[in-house]
């Protein structure tokens, strides 16, 4: 069985310029496989996230893993630079405190031994041993956070926060942490409905994904959370692929070599959870990144096998739309050697 | 001339056609022929009805709109205000709309740039933008804002433009946000700079 995250020492490294990053085999193991068969088309993948299964990032309702610390100072270093990563609108600071809560409390449960809450009413102590954080506060007063909640609980916990708005039977962007984003704009989305922020996204609406999965976000209740899972695939370990800084990474894309392909090249999976908020009604929408590169992907055969298959069938209009056409065949030719042709066995975990 | 697929954008504003609804007051913003709508509003409703409403037109071309404005100075209507650009207009749209009652109807008609501005500026002083009633006529051309340097460029006719600000060469995405009123610009040559597509008229 793999290691739980509980065990695993933080590392330091870098998401940008030497590009330290660099999986554990116990955390490749523990990877959300976005794949349960041999091709890829979008759906609404939706299921219930509980019962955590042991060794896999499901184990926790909000997974910290060996790579915390060096995302959350990613993280700090993307909102020195640009500030428009984290918006909130007037209406939803309810909702922040909702998040905050919810973050504090899912860490502590989960994690003792490196986070604690001590509750007193409204007065409020927080303890982030790995972030060296020890601050206490009067819940619902954000005077008396360095942040306001939403901002300040996000720049402490791995992964991109939208809150969305529920009212006239839709979802509204109406909040957001989003540093690790693959391709889209917090700043241009902020006040879009459902539809509106998925506009780009081609084929999904025709096939109705949009209209079944807005319909089953609006039915989640509180302490009923769901998840699914996305992909893209990006060149080195960089979390921030905003379109902000498009014209700097951008030229990264055509830098993949079949000699460099196996560790430049990164599967790059978002688990998206989603969470009804209590006192605002509001549902939290984490979407957590996890890469694997090509070699990490091939100490699991099921995996790159796998890969490899889910590459060659993937529809051009798809493969496009997630940027994989200056890439695609060397990943493919790459992958070739870890698929003999045998079938592969059902669900996406390792046998 | 080819014309976009509107329908194809789902973040974009779905235009109709005026048509006058029960109000206690009521508030048009038209430019150049868009006040045709106004005109064309004004053939289904009583005499008196512009008695009670406010119109501000912009009037960039006065020589091809000079029927237009005659015709919107024979409606009778108290207040109306004409203006040479959007830009010079936004003050006297903005302190209308502010101070507008309860029970006013805003119509807006006219540009692209024009509905998206004029939605933008109701949004912020607490409208809901599906209240509002909009009529596209005129140009097509886009406002764009950069998603890098976060300018916005005006009157993007062409596919690719290029940044007024930065001066990236930007891909107009059908991408529209009616809090910047502006359409996506992203840079279409990032992966390869040298890589220069010829701009070709799509949004005139």
């Amino acid at each position: 069985m793999a290691t739980s995250a509980k065990d695993l020492p933080f590392k330091q490294e870098t998401y940008r310029n030497d590009f330290t990053f660099k999986n554990s085999p116990e955390t490749v193991l523990r990877a959300p496989f976005p794949f349960d068969k041999d091709s890829y088309m979008y759906a609404v993948n939706m299921e219930l996230h509980r019962d955590g299964r042991p060794g896999t990032a499901f184990e926790a309702p909000i997974d910290v893993d060996e790579h915390y610390v060096a995302e959350m100072q990613d993280r700090a270093l993307v909102l020195d630079e640009d500030p428009l990563r984290y918006q909130s609108l007037p209406h939803m600071s309810l909702a922040g405190w909702d998040t905050l809560e919810l973050l504090m409390t899912c860490k502590a449960e989960t994690y003792p031994q490196w986070f604690s809450l001590t509750r007193n009413g409204d007065n409020w102590h927080w303890i982030n041993r790995p972030m060296g954080i020890d601050q206490h506060f009067v819940f619902g007063d954000e005077s008396t956070l360095p942040y306001g909640p939403l901002e300040y609980i996000t720049r402490q916990a791995q992964g991109d926060f939208c809150v969305l708005d529920e009212r006239d039977d839709n979802l509204w962007m109406d909040a957001g942490m989003i540093t690790t984003q693959a391709d889209w704009s917090l700043d241009f989305d902020i006040g879009m409905n459902f539809f509106e922020w998925h506009a780009p996204v081609p084929l999904a609406h025709e096939k109705g994904i949009f209209i079944r999965a807005l319909k089953y976000l609006r039915t989640i209740q509180q302490g009923n959370p769901a998840r699914r899972l996305n992909w893209t695939m990006t060149v080195n370990p960089r979390l921030d692929t905003s379109p902000e800084n498009f014209h700097i990474w951008g030229p990264e894309n055509t830098h993949i070599t079949p000699e460099n392909v196996a560790d430049k090249l990164y599967l790059r999976i978002e688990l998206q959870s989603f969470w009804r908020l209590p006192r605002s009604n509001a549902l939290l929408f984490p979407i957590r990144c996890y890469f694997l590169s090509m070699r990490d992907l091939s100490t699991v055969p099921k995996w790159a096998t796998r890969m490899h298959r889910v590459l060659q069938t993937l529809p051009p209009e798809i493969a496009s739309y997630k940027g994989l056409d200056n890439y695609r065949q060397i990943a493919i030719d790459w992958l070739a050697q870890h698929d003999d042709g045998s079938p592969t066995t059902e669900g996406p975990f390792p046998d | 001339m080819s014309q976009p697929d509107d329908s194809a954008i789902l973040s974009r504003p779905r235009y109709g056609k005026l048509s006058p609804v029960e109000a206690n007051f009521h508030v048009f913003v038209a430019d150049d022929s868009g006040g045709n709508s106004i005109l064309s509003l004004a053939q289904s409703v009583p005499k008196d009805f512009f008695n009670d409403a406010e119109i501000i037109y912009i009037n960039t071309k006065p020589v091809d709109n000079k029927a237009t404005l005659e015709g919107l100075e024979a409606l009778g209507c108290p207040r109306l205000y004409t203006g040479p650009t959007i830009k010079a207009a936004l003050p006297r749209i903005n302190a209308s709309l502010e101070r507008m009652r309860m029970g006013t109807q805003v119509y807006l008609a006219g540009s692209e740039s024009l509905l998206g501005l004029a939605t933008m500026i109701a949004m912020q002083v607490g409208l809901d933008h599906q209240a509002l009633q909009t009529e596209h006529q005129g140009s097509l051309a886009r406002r764009v804002q950069c998603v890098h340097c976060k300018g916005i460029t005006d009157n993007v006719t062409t596919q690719p433009a290029n940044c007024d600000h930065c001066g990236l060469l930007l891909l107009v995405r059908d991408h529209y946000s009616r809090r910047v009123a502006a359409f996506q610009g992203v840079n279409i040559n990032a992966e390869d700079p040298s890589d220069i597509p010829v701009k070709e008229e799509m949004f005139s």
